[in-house]
């Protein structure tokens, strides 16, 4: 893939300028309608959601305190799982983006509400609702592509350090909230600067970060266990909630990645938003992301990011009204003839991390690569890792040239 | 180390214990779940009872939380229930002295097309959990005896009906007259639409007869406007009395005329908030002090950094929610869809109403608490 303004045929030629204004009017539209029927029964789902997590994040605590029991084990590792991608999905992402601000309870406000997660809200806020939000998918402008740190798109030079990158990926996954951390820190930039001349601002945020990081590990890998001495059960409550935080990582990744990385998602130029109207806006965030389709549940341990293309549109409506709004925005997408992208859950992971693999290769590698020329593929593969900048470059020329002969003759 | 001292660094590190444990919400959030009401709470109260009292009035008792600090009878509460899903806070007059069970209670006139108040007639609850702040104002009696003439119109007899029930308790044997309170006398000039819409005329009837008050009556549709040229007439020694009137502004205004040029003592209760009408544009005040003028089309945002004062942003277009900030009073508009957000500081919470400057432009004055 590449980016869209590069594409040979952009999936948006066929609309002319009034086409994309008016496909803002209607989506404003469509926005209004939920402004206008937002209420009680918004105001009960979110409490009733908050509500539910608390009780079940304080009964599988209370479970775990005895947790040298394989039963109780099972049973309080698997709710303090779901308690916390509750807490972090349909609840804290929500509020942090303001989907609850219209209720002026201050106890759910985004100015408020401080999340089961590394990185302090006011950080991730900044680096996700201010610069994902705003720039999504704009190659160089949007860090949420790759987090800064992997090969996400084939113009993208690559280079062999990037074959590491399932690898890097994976291990992304397993500690997702510090990744996050990390990145809303801007931590690799900062590092690369030297200690004595790294900003106060910089210095002071990631002060806040150690100490939420270290309220974090406290509260699950020593007071809980602690707690559980009586039952003997210290090492078993902390590996439970090392399980639970795992495997809360692991889902959000997962969740994250579906959003924006399956094949198909579009990326955009820089220059491409500069003087962008509202229409262009919301079409970039249409074409740049991807819903997963599923049941209730799905949807609700996604934090209904499930619905990402609805939620890219209207970032600060009340999750909730995603699924209800979801037809009216699939059928503006059929009407202007747009590709919806929606898929499973296991086929848009299965689609990202292909992307993923795909792009730590250099270009057309995995799909030029079959049985017969593996050996052959391996042998060039090995010669562009080992060889240095001048021996890639004429491999990779020689590459192109191949694929547009191929393109011409097949024409 | 003393007892007290062991316990309360026990009691502290318990304290921060349960906070180890709870982070990154607090121990509160959780007991809130059980016992929204305990000692530390937020100040919250629970709807014990709804009764009505008239076609659009009610009494709402209420059970306040543990902390609540009781009142005088006169004075008014803050209250904050959720309508239609947010949060608005209005001012009630308390309508009992205090109470031997602690209960408090607040009584409610509709307003036709208001908000909250029918809500709270109409569509309460018991069981409802509405959130209080302490009681507050000083439209209250003075101690030592006095000849007072309480002037009500419509429910402003409510601080008044407070302040009459704690002198008069009713019990059993009817209207008592307790020793240790102050024996005041007392003239109530209730002036109402009509007589069936009269919140309390049992009560004042009541007292009339038990010799606590003397009530003069005037309805509207049978005795015509109150024309206060006639208030010597129907109370003849007003000159010795001091008033303490609570109604709407207008009487409010006219007695407070009339009572300056006669030299006469006059407490007044207003309930009518000042009413923020929606224009184009205003004035910007900051917390600092300073100010600038705004137009009706440039965002808060705009207006406030043209100024040279430091804003937090960030997306600059309604999406991020980096820009909000608490508006302490005024009116703005939603750039994007005309909406209205209006904050006055009566029927506002505490610290204002936030809102994001990037999509929000004057719409009258407007204080912002930054
Ligand atoms: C110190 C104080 C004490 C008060 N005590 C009482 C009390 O004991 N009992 C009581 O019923 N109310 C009392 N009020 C008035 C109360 O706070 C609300 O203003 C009233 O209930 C209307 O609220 P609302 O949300 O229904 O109307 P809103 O939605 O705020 O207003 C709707 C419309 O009604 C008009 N309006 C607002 N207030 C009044 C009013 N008081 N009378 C007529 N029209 C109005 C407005 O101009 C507006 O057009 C008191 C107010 C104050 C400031
Ligand atoms: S600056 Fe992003 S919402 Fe206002």
């Amino acid at each position: 893939m590449t980016v869209l303004q590069k594409k040979s045929e952009s999936p948006i030629a066929h609309l002319s300028p009034e086409d994309v204004e008016l496909i803002g009017i209607e989506l404003d539209a469509i926005r209004q309608e939920v402004l206008d029927s937002r209420g009680a029964r918004d105001a009960r789902y979110i409490r009733k959601v908050i509500t539910t997590q608390r009780y079940l994040e304080l009964g599988s605590r209370a479970v775990l305190l005895a947790s040298v029991f394989p039963p109780a084990w099972i049973l309080g590792t698997a709710g303090l799982s779901v308690a916390k991608i509750l807490e972090n999905m349909e609840i804290g992402h929500n509020i942090m983006h303001g989907q609850w601000d219209w209720m002026r309870d201050p106890k759910i406000h985004s100015t408020t509400w401080e999340w089961d997660n590394a990185s302090p809200s006011e950080q991730w806020k900044h680096s996700h609702n201010e610069l994902h939000h705003t720039y999504t998918n704009v190659v160089g402008k949007d860090n949420d592509l790759g987090y800064g740190i992997m090969r996400v798109d084939e113009d993208q030079r690559w280079h062999p350090m990037y074959l590491g990158q399932p690898l890097w990926n994976f291990v992304n996954a397993c500690f997702f909230e510090y990744g996050i951390a990390a990145y809303d820190l801007e931590l690799g930039r900062n590092l690369r600067i030297p200690k004595e001349k790294r900003s106060e601002d910089f210095k002071a945020r990631a002060k806040a970060t150690l100490k939420k990081i270290r309220r974090q590990m406290t509260k699950d890998y020593v007071v809980h266990p602690a707690l559980s001495i009586p039952t003997g059960s210290f090492l078993p409550t902390l590996a439970a909630n090392f399980t639970a935080n795992l495997v809360r990582n692991l889902w959000t990744h997962s969740v994250i990645m579906c959003g924006h990385f399956p094949e198909g998602v579009e990326t955009f130029e820089k220059k491409s938003i500069e003087g962008e109207t509202r229409g262009e806006w919301y079409l970039r965030q249409m074409l740049g992301s991807a819903n997963i389709s599923g049941g209730a549940a799905t949807h609700m341990m996604t934090g209904n990011l499930s619905f990402q293309i609805e939620h890219h549109l209207f970032p600060d409506l009340p999750s909730n009204r995603y699924a209800e709004i979801a037809p009216k925005v699939r059928a503006l997408f059929d009407k202007y003839d747009l590709n919806y992208h929606a898929a499973p859950l296991p086929k848009q992971v299965a689609s990202a991390w292909h992307k993923i693999v795909r792009l730590s290769l250099p270009n057309g590698w995995l799909d030029d690569t079959n049985a017969k020329n593996a050996p052959k593929q391996l042998a060039k593969l090995y010669k562009m890792t080992t060889g240095g900048p001048k021996v890639r470059r004429l491999i990779e020329a020689a590459d192109r040239r191949a694929r547009n002969d191929a393109r011409i003759n097949a024409a | 180390m003393t007892e007290t001292a062991v316990r309360t660094s026990l009691s502290r590190r318990l304290v921060r214990l349960a906070e180890a444990a709870t982070t990154p919400l607090l121990p509160a959030d959780y007991l809130d779940l059980v016992a929204p009401l305990r000692p530390g709470a937020d100040l919250r109260a629970r709807v014990v009872s709804v009764r009505p009292e008239t076609r659009d009035a009610a009494t709402l008792v209420l059970k306040p939380g543990a902390d609540w600090a009781g009142h005088v009878p006169g004075q008014y509460l803050r209250i904050g229930v959720d309508v239609d899903g947010v949060r608005q806070w209005r001012a009630y007059s308390l309508t009992h002295g205090p109470r031997r069970d602690g209960h408090i209670s607040i009584t409610v006139k509709a307003v036709p097309g208001g908000t909250v108040s029918p809500y709270l007639v109409h569509e309460t609850k018991p069981g409802t959990l509405v959130h209080l702040e302490p009681a507050a104002g000083d439209f209250v009696l003075p101690t030592e005896a006095r000849k007072l003439l309480f002037v009500t119109a419509g429910s402003g007899i409510t601080p008044v009906i407070g302040m009459l029930r704690n002198l008069f308790p009713v019990t059993e044997e009817g209207v008592a007259r307790p020793s240790g309170k102050p024996a005041h006398d007392i003239v109530v000039l209730h002036v109402a639409p009509s007589e069936p819409d009269s919140i309390f005329l049992a009560d004042l009837r009541a007292l009339e007869a038990a010799g606590a008050i003397r009530l003069v009556a005037r309805y509207d549709d049978q005795h015509g406007v109150l024309d206060l040229a006639d208030l010597a007439g129907l109370v003849p020694d007003l000159a010795e009395r001091t008033t303490y009137a609570c109604g709407p502004g207008g009487l409010l205004d006219a007695l407070t005329e009339h009572h300056e040029s006669a030299g006469l003592p006059l407490f007044t209760e207003q309930f009518r908030p000042t009413m923020i009408e929606p224009g184009e544009g205003g004035t910007l005040h900051f917390a600092d002090g300073r100010s600038v003028e705004a137009d009706g089309a440039t965002p808060l945002l705009e207006v406030a950094e043209s100024a040279g004062v430091l804003m937090p942003s960030g997306c600059r277009m309604g999406v991020c929610f980096g820009c909000v900030l608490p508006l302490k009073e005024g009116a703005v508009r939603d750039l994007r869809n005309g909406a209205i957000t209006t904050v006055d500081p009566t029927t506002s919470a505490a610290g204002g109403v936030p809102i994001q400057t990037c999509i929000n432009a004057a719409a009258g004055d407007c204080h912002l608490a930054h």
